[in-house]
């Protein structure tokens, strides 16, 4: 984009950040002209920042027109929780919080306990009650296809069922830009504008952007867990034993999930530019360094998803 | 830098995730814990040699059954351009996965086995690929390695793929001769084929131009949303949000709407809040009118350029894509073209495809899944389209069962 001022149709010619920005836009108002209720999952994560941003210019110069959700497994980073607030705050749009916690106590749930016990998972049942309560018909999450590879198979406008459930085998075929968000009450939607962004892209638009970030996305010092070679952050409800060491690091997180399954890199890199700059370097992908929870089985992620899952 | 998207199609076993895996190892593009992965779950099956294969197959049962069932989106990229390679199933049973990766392709590579030559699938999927609209096809004769790399062999090959080819509408054609498993002409030039002085598949991928292949003559914007912050100091503001899906609009021109037909000026373009003077495809933006018009979600402004075709009669190309019911005369569907939906009935089927020798089969009573006709629909109300061939956005449509909802088919509209 080297001549904004020219007016030609060549020198219009978008680039591929543009190209991207302008599919998810198109996306995000397919949502909000399809459906009665929508709702836009918001964890205080990059990618759903990213998401916010893109609800923001979508409908500009109006305000959003659907709350944002978090389903909080109460193990959240506390940076990222207080980002959410502002966040919300920020873009004037309804913030509705969700908590695992209870729908632990109200179903009698049973919680895994013992090392890498985390309530991710857990998230499923809070989400698909909250669905329910709130009776949403579409949610707009930030997952990304090259991040895993069920993922990679996944649909921009996913079916699930009354139970929430994604079946890969029976996926609606997706044609162009014909997104067919037609369902029966009960079921929903879930609804992924940035399907075909990777993480690169996500980091190269925050940059360009300027989107505030929690800060535990750049280097801080921190009392960190040290695991099988993985680095936790250290909290009260991470159960620990003989074997796990705390030490004091240099870090900063990749991802932002739960504490107990979010693993951190070391790294000096304290400012956006500098971020970038080590994401393109990396031999490492997105998932493999920082979920433990998808290092445990080769079908993790599509066996969450065919439960319900994001 | 830009995007290219292409789709990979071919027969069961012609080597399309391991071409995609190829582009991914040798770009660099592939992560070490997920090479990693791949080496190890190679290990378990047995056969020692890494199958990158792997890298794409991501379903529990496609591992398990060593097949693709369904598309699978990777994402590479070289200093020129971000690649979306869209891998799709060579099953006869998933071709209407292949459509659906079909219909968003820049361009497709149609693989076949350089022992096998031209083959049944060969000929539906060129089928697919020209009648979609793809506007580049290269064909990758694979396997080369198995043949010796006999020129003599691809020669006949690309013979026989240029006879099909003619009877196809396919604008620009390009054969290499490739092995994907060890690499020949994929990002490097092969020495055992020294033979074939052309480009390498990547070479082709990062230089093929694309841009010219956007209608930007016909202009034409689906109203998605209707902004209206109803704010005090946006007390008036009435904004039409969609995509515009070809041609170019600027402020000032004069505009028509359709279903209705009305007529207004541009007072004003945004694109997310700042102001613009033009807006071309396919950039979304925001369009404001001079005078207050009528105007929801569904409803079609067209500028300069042609005029669409208003009309209650559609005649379009349709690949069924049911496995559980067939389309027959006089059923009744919802059609989805832009962003309107209406009812429709089918009223005819003029001739079902062969595609093995792509003749018109006439007589024709039901359509079954996989199946490609011409049929003629008619509309519960007018709906304002273009010919499928010059306008591929304003030209597609998709029908919708309406009790179960689900995409039961992908029309390509004539005109």
């Amino acid at each position: 984009m080297s001549n904004i001022q020219s007016l030609s149709s060549d020198a219009q010619r978008q680039d591929y950040l543009d190209q991207l920005e302008s599919e998810a836009i198109y996306i995000m108002r397919e949502v909000a002209g399809q459906f009665e209720r929508p709702a836009l999952l918001f964890s205080g994560g990059k990618d759903s920042i990213t998401l916010v941003r893109l609800a923001q210019k979508a409908f500009a110069p109006g305000k959003i027109p659907f709350p944002l959700v978090h389903i909080d497994t109460g193990h959240n980073f506390p940076e990222a929780i207080q980002y959410r607030d502002w966040m919300a705050n920020e873009v004037g749009a309804k913030l509705i919080v969700r908590q695992v916690e209870d729908t632990i106590k109200a179903k009698g749930l049973k919680e895994p306990t013992g090392k890498n016990a985390s309530r991710n998972w857990l998230q499923t049942f809070t989400l698909l009650d909250t669905i329910e309560e709130f009776e949403f018909d579409a949610c707009i999450g930030g997952a990304r296809r090259d991040e895993e590879k069920a993922r990679a198979k996944e649909r921009i406008f996913s079916f699930r069922d009354e139970f929430g459930q994604w079946d890969p085998k029976r996926q609606r075929p997706e044609l162009w830009n014909l997104f067919n968000g037609k369902i029966s009450k009960g079921e929903n939607v879930r609804c992924f504008p940035i399907s075909n962004w990777t993480e690169l892209d996500v980091w190269a638009y925050i940059e360009r952007e300027k989107i505030p970030l929690p800060s535990i996305y750049f280097s801080h010092q921190r009392e960190m867990i040290l695991r099988d070679g993985n680095l936790l952050a250290n909290a009260d409800f991470i159960y620990k034993d003989d074997s796990d060491v705390i030490v004091t690091k240099t870090v900063r997180f990749r991802t932002v999930g739960d504490m107990t399954c979010t693993a951190a890199v070391e790294s000096e890199a304290s400012t956006i530019e500098q971020v970038v700059a080590e994401i393109k370097a990396t031999r490492i992908s997105e998932r493999g360094e920082t979920r433990i929870d998808d290092q445990q089985t080769e079908a993790a992620m599509e066996d969450r998803k065919k439960g319900g899952y994001f | 830098m830009d995007i290219l998207r292409f789709i990979t199609a071919g027969s069961v076993d012609d080597g399309k995730s391991t071409l995609i895996g190829r582009l991914l190892y040798d770009t660099k593009s592939i992560l070490a814990d997920q090479l990693e992965a791949v080496e190890k779950a190679s290990k378990t099956r047995g056969d020692g040699e890494i199958d990158l294969a792997l890298l794409t197959d991501g379903l529990r049962s496609e591992r398990e059954q060593g097949i693709t069932i369904d598309v699978a989106y990777k994402y590479f990229q070289t200093p020129n351009r971000k690649f979306i390679s869209i891998d799709a199933p060579g099953h006869i049973q998933y071709t209407r996965n292949m459509v659906t990766g079909a219909s968003n392709a820049d361009l497709a590579i149609i693989l076949i086995d350089a022992r096998q030559g031209v083959v049944e699938q060969t000929r539906r999927h060129s089928l697919i690929a020209s009648m979609l609209g793809i506007p580049h096809i290269v064909v990758a004769v694979n396997k080369m390695d198995l043949v010796g790399y006999s020129e003599d062999t691809f020669l006949q090959i690309a013979q026989e793929y240029q006879k099909l080819a003619d009877k196809l509408a396919i604008k620009d054609l390009k054969i290499i001769p490739v092995s994907a498993l060890a690499g020949d002409n994929i990002v490097d030039k092969s020495d055992a084929m020294p033979w074939y002085t052309g480009e390498t598949m990547l070479h082709f991928l990062e230089n093929v131009d694309v841009q010219h292949d956007l209608n930007l003559n016909d202009a034409r914007f689906s109203v998605q949303y209707v902004i209206r912050p109803q704010t005090e100091e946006l007390h008036d503001y009435r904004g039409y949000a969609g995509r515009v899906q070809s041609g170019v609009f600027r402020k000032g021109d004069t505009i028509t709407v359709f279903p209705s037909e009305q007529t207004s000026t541009i007072a004003k373009i945004e694109v997310y809040g700042q102001e613009v003077e033009e807006v071309s495809a396919p950039q979304s933006a925001t369009i404001l009118l001079e005078t207050d018009v009528d105007i929801s979600r569904g409803d079609l402004i067209s500028g300069t350029g042609n005029a669409p075709v208003l009309s209650q009669d559609v005649e379009a190309m349709i690949c069924w894509m049911d496995d559980r019911k067939e389309l027959k005369v006089g059923n009744k569907y919802t059609l989805q073209h832009g962003t309107t939906r209406v009812r429709c009935s089918v009223k005819g089927i003029e001739y079902r495809v062969d595609i093995s020798n792509y003749d018109q089969l006439e007589d024709i009573e039901s359509l079954k899944l996989n199946d490609v006709a011409k049929i003629v629909l008619r509309t519960a109300k007018p709906i304002a389209y273009d010919a499928y061939q010059t306008n591929r956005a304003n030209g597609a449509a998709i029908l919708i069962d309406e009790t179960s909802n689900v995409t039961v088919g992908a029309c390509m509209v004539e005109a």
